[in-house]
Parts: C-alpha cells; structure tokens; sequence
C-alpha cells in the first residue's frame, strides 16, 4: 500500500487552543480514506491542513510535516497555488462561483492559463459527464450555477474540482446538505474515481463511511485515537472508544 | 395593546404603517409638482431644464448651469470616494487582520456622524486654500479656491463613511468558503477577488455607488461654503458653480417678491428629487439585469 500524503507530528493551535495534537497518518493511494469523529473534534482543520485553506485563520501556529509525494508542503518553497491545484475540495454545502454552469468548470482552467476555447469546451462536456450532470445541464450551460438543484450544484463542484485535474479529492462532509439520491450519487462517484484519485472525506455519517471506506481515520478532540482498513477498523476495533463509537454508545 | 392582538386589526395598522413609508415619496413629488405648476406654466420644459437663461425678473429661469453644477459636483465626489471606498473594503475584509476592522469600524461611524457644517468650515479652511495656492497653480490656473473641485472634495470625504460602511458590510456578508472553493482551485488571492468576490459583490456595490450619490446630490450646507455658487457652465474643476440645493438654500425666504421665484425653487427641489430617483432606479434594472446573469 502506497501511501500518497504522509503527516508526521502535526500539532496545530489557533490561539492558545490546541485542535490537534500529534497527529501522525500515512494516507493510501488510490484509495477512499474516511476520517471519522464527532463535532469539533479537529477533522475538517486537519482537511483544511493537507491543501493550506489554514493559511487563510488568522492567529494558526502549525508544527510537523506533511508530505505529499517527497514534498513538505507546510514547509515548501513551491508556490501554494500549485499545490492547492492537486487537491480538489468538495465543501459541506455547494458554493457555485458566481458566474453561469460552463464558467465554473472553465474558471479553474483559465486562472490556470488555459485559455484554447477548444480544449476548454472539451474540459467542460467531459467533466460534467464524469459527474453525471452533462444529461440535466448540456441545454443550459450559459444559465447561472445558481439556479440548479443544491444536489446538481454539489455535483457541479465537483467537477470544477476534477477539471484542474488534481491528484487528491478532499471532502469535507460533501453530502450532509443533500438529499439520499444525491448523496447515493456522489457516494458512488467516490467509488469510481478512486481508480484514479485519491480521496479523503471527513464525515459523521457511520453508515457512510461502512460504505465507502477503504480506509478509516477516527479522531476525538483533536488527536487520532485509531486508524486502519476498513475491515480492521470496522469489525476488529482495538480501542474502548471505537468500541464506543461504533455501538453509538458515544458521550 | 390588547387590541393588536386580534390578527384583523393588527393587519389593517401594518398595512396603514407600510402606506405612510409608501405615500411620502409619492406625495413629495406630488406637492412639489403643483407648487412648481406656475413656473412651468410661463417657461417650456426645455428652456427650464436646457437653457442657462437665469433672469428672474423678467421671468426667466434656465436651470442647467445649476444642473450641470450638481451632476458635475456630484460626479467628481463619486471618482474621488468610490475606488478610495472599494480599496479599503477589500483591503479591510480580505487581507488586514480582523481587529483593523473592530478599529476602523467606530472611526467610520464618528466620521459619518459629523455635521456637515464642520466639513464646510473644513472646507474653507483647508481645502479651498490648498486649492488656490498649491492645486491650481501646479495646472498652471488661477483662482480663489471656491470651486467645484473644493465641493467635490468635501462631498468625497463626507460620502466616504456612508459607502464605505455599505460595502465593509457586503463584503463581510460575502461567507468565508465562496473564496476558499476559488482558491482550493488553484487561484491566487487577488484572482480570486477579482473574478469571484468584486462578481459576487457587484449588485451591492452598484447600490452603495447609488446610496453615496444620492446623499452627495443633495448635500446643501458643506458644498454651498466652497464651491463659489456662480451661475455657469464651468470652463474646468477650479472654476466655481452652483449646484441646485445651493441654490435653493441661498434664495428660499429672500427673493419671493418676484413672481415665480418661489415656484422655480420649487421646481428646482423637484428636479433634484427626480434625478435622484432615476439613478435609483437604473441601479435597481443594472442589479436585476446583473442578478439573472449569476
């Protein structure tokens, strides 16, 4: 097992509140990770760590390393925008730019340099047809991203993300404002594209992550209490609090 | 208030409450319109608004130097006070740390509560001779100072509270991941201001633009001490003008001995209401063409 993101003693505090403490977790390539735990237990800034979206707090102290590939990217030379285009990022609720359907998949493209309207209508049919939008959208791609469903908008955002072609799917619970269909899809888009991605999705749904993980995280107040393949995780739990979590017994 | 409880009731008093909001501006325009019948009556429409003929006495009054004074006066401010605005909004939300705003904030208010007779006083005592001493000569122009460029300055600075205290405010209401999902793809910071924020903030903007404008067309008493209040069509900024609420302030009360003269001010209120309603309402059709476009 190959492992794409490696975080090695990661310790982070905004303010004098220390949100994570210690964490050290290889992430496997190719693979669908889940990173599991209640409310403000540290998952989404641990997401929002892996493409830089922290620097944007203000008063954030970060210590450690995250490597991806054999590049630390908390302490890289390289410029972040180059970095942050390998990951993708789906939110918890859709957030369309505020421009028409074809424009938000070309936005990436085109803040990227890609100006070739060829290759940039190419982008757009093949992305939108990655995400099973391309049927509901094709006669409508000059309308305002706002205006479809909050499902097709999440749908969307994901192909946004896809088109800049980046090597990892960050997913920050990306169906918790969705209905079950919507959520089935983008659940079973997961599946797919973990032959070519790697995808990292935070959520507090455990039926969910039974679903899809290959791979589970679980996190409680901001340290890792256990990580392992689904199959360990799932029906081998070592820890007490695990066991806790997953017989809903939790608090 | 026992009474208000019965829903019946309670529904006539807010229709009656929402009816005063909705017949003041109506019946202003109303009552400004037969107080101005008169002059309207003796003059044609198009000598009143297009003809700088300003000769009371035997009846004639041209109001478009006075317009013209007031677009121009309000227009230079707007140039002056919008990018000055927007700059520091962008600034204030996107990149200063967040107590930069908690001080700026009490600032923005002190300065949009002083009374406009200060910025006047202001205006004679440092703009008008920074004017005619340093400004003018650099273009190699003479003049007192009293001009449309010292109005315009003292309008700029007592806009600048009022649009900029709207746009902090569409900036902030702006949520924090809209950008984040701009930059997650790759998009460099003032990318991402550019072609999501200023996108998505542009109907507000457009409002705070028409908010300052409406307040700096009709700002009488600061503009009325520095901008010379002669009747014409100014050569450049230095010359004086005299915008319309200037003019009405200035003669209201004094020359009502001549016929008409009342009715012409009254005219001259209306032309100033109705100026200010039309660029509300292209703003209103700019923001809803806009809405259907994002």
């Amino acid at each position: 097992m190959e492992s794409k993101i490696s975080i090695q003693n990661l310790n982070l505090s905004i303010g004098k509140n220390q949100i994570l403490k210690n964490i050290n977790l290889d992430i496997p390539e190719n693979q669908v990770t889940i990173i599991l735990g209640p409310s403000g237990c540290g998952k989404t800034t641990l997401l929002k760590c892996l493409n830089r979206l922290i620097d944007l707090e203000e008063n954030v102290t970060i210590t450690g390393s995250i490597f991806l590939d054999d590049e630390d990217i908390l302490h890289t030379k390289s410029d972040l925008p180059g970095i942050r285009k390998k990951m993708g990022l789906l939110s918890q609720r859709p957030y369309p730019l505020p421009m028409n359907i074809y424009d938000n998949i070309a936005y990436g493209l085109r803040i990227n340099g890609i100006h070739n309207k060829q290759i940039i209508r190419e982008s757009v049919e093949h992305n939108l047809k990655q995400v099973n939008l391309w049927d509901e959208v094709q006669h409508r791609l000059k309308e305002p991203a706002s205006r479809l469903s909050i499902g097709q908008q999440q749908r969307l955002c994901l192909a946004r993300g896809l088109a800049v072609k980046p090597e990892i799917i960050l997913a920050d619970e990306p169906t918790s404002a969705l209905d079950p269909l919507s959520s089935t899809a983008i659940e079973k888009k997961f599946v797919e594209l973990k032959e070519e991605y790697t995808l990292v999705m935070v959520t507090h749904i455990l039926r969910q992550a039974r679903r899809i993980a290959d791979y589970v995280v679980f996190m409680y107040l901001g340290e890792i209490v256990e990580h392992g393949t689904a199959d360990e995780f799932f029906n081998h739990p070592k820890q007490e609090k695990t066991k806790a979590y997953l017989q809903g017994i939790f608090n | 208030m026992r009474f208000l409880k019965n829903e019946k009731v309670l529904n006539v008093f807010l229709y009656l409450f929402l009816g005063i909001i909705i017949a003041m501006p109506v019946l202003l325009v109303v009552g400004l319109f037969f107080k101005s019948e008169s002059v309207l009556h003796a003059n044609s429409l198009s000598d009143l608004l297009f003809s700088t003929e300003w000769k009371p006495f035997q009846g004639k009054f041209g109001f478009y130097s006075y317009i013209y004074s007031s677009v121009l006066v309000t227009m230079l401010a707007l140039l002056i006070s919008v990018p000055i605005c927007l700059f520091a909004a962008i600034y204030l939300t996107q990149y200063a740390k967040s107590v930069y705003l908690k001080v700026i904030q009490p600032v923005i208010d002190i300065l949009a509560g002083i009374p406009s007779i200060i910025f006047g006083v202001w205006g004679i005592l440092v703009i008008v001779p920074l004017i005619s001493h340093y400004v003018a000569p650099f273009f190699g122009i003479e003049t007192a100072g009293y001009s449309i460029l010292a109005g315009a300055v003292v309008l700029s600075v007592m806009i600048i509270p009022f649009i900029l205290n709207i746009l902090l405010e569409i900036f902030k209401s702006i949520s924090k991941e809209l950008p984040e999902a701009s930059i997650a793809l790759g998009a460099t910071k003032w990318q991402t201001i550019k072609y999501v924020i200023l996108r998505k903030a542009f109907p507000g903007i457009v409002s705070s633009v028409v908010f300052g404008m409406s307040r700096a067309f009709g700002e009488t008493i600061a503009v009325l001490m520095v901008v010379g209040n002669v009747a014409q069509i100014p050569n450049n900024i230095f010359e004086p003008g005299y915008p319309l609420p200037a003019l009405i302030a200035n003669n209201y009360g004094e020359m009502l001995s001549i016929p008409n003269y009342d009715s012409a001010l009254m005219f001259a209120s209306l032309i100033l209401l109705v100026i200010v309603l039309l660029f509300n309402l292209a703003a209103r059709m700019l923001i809803s063409r806009y809405e259907t476009k994002i």
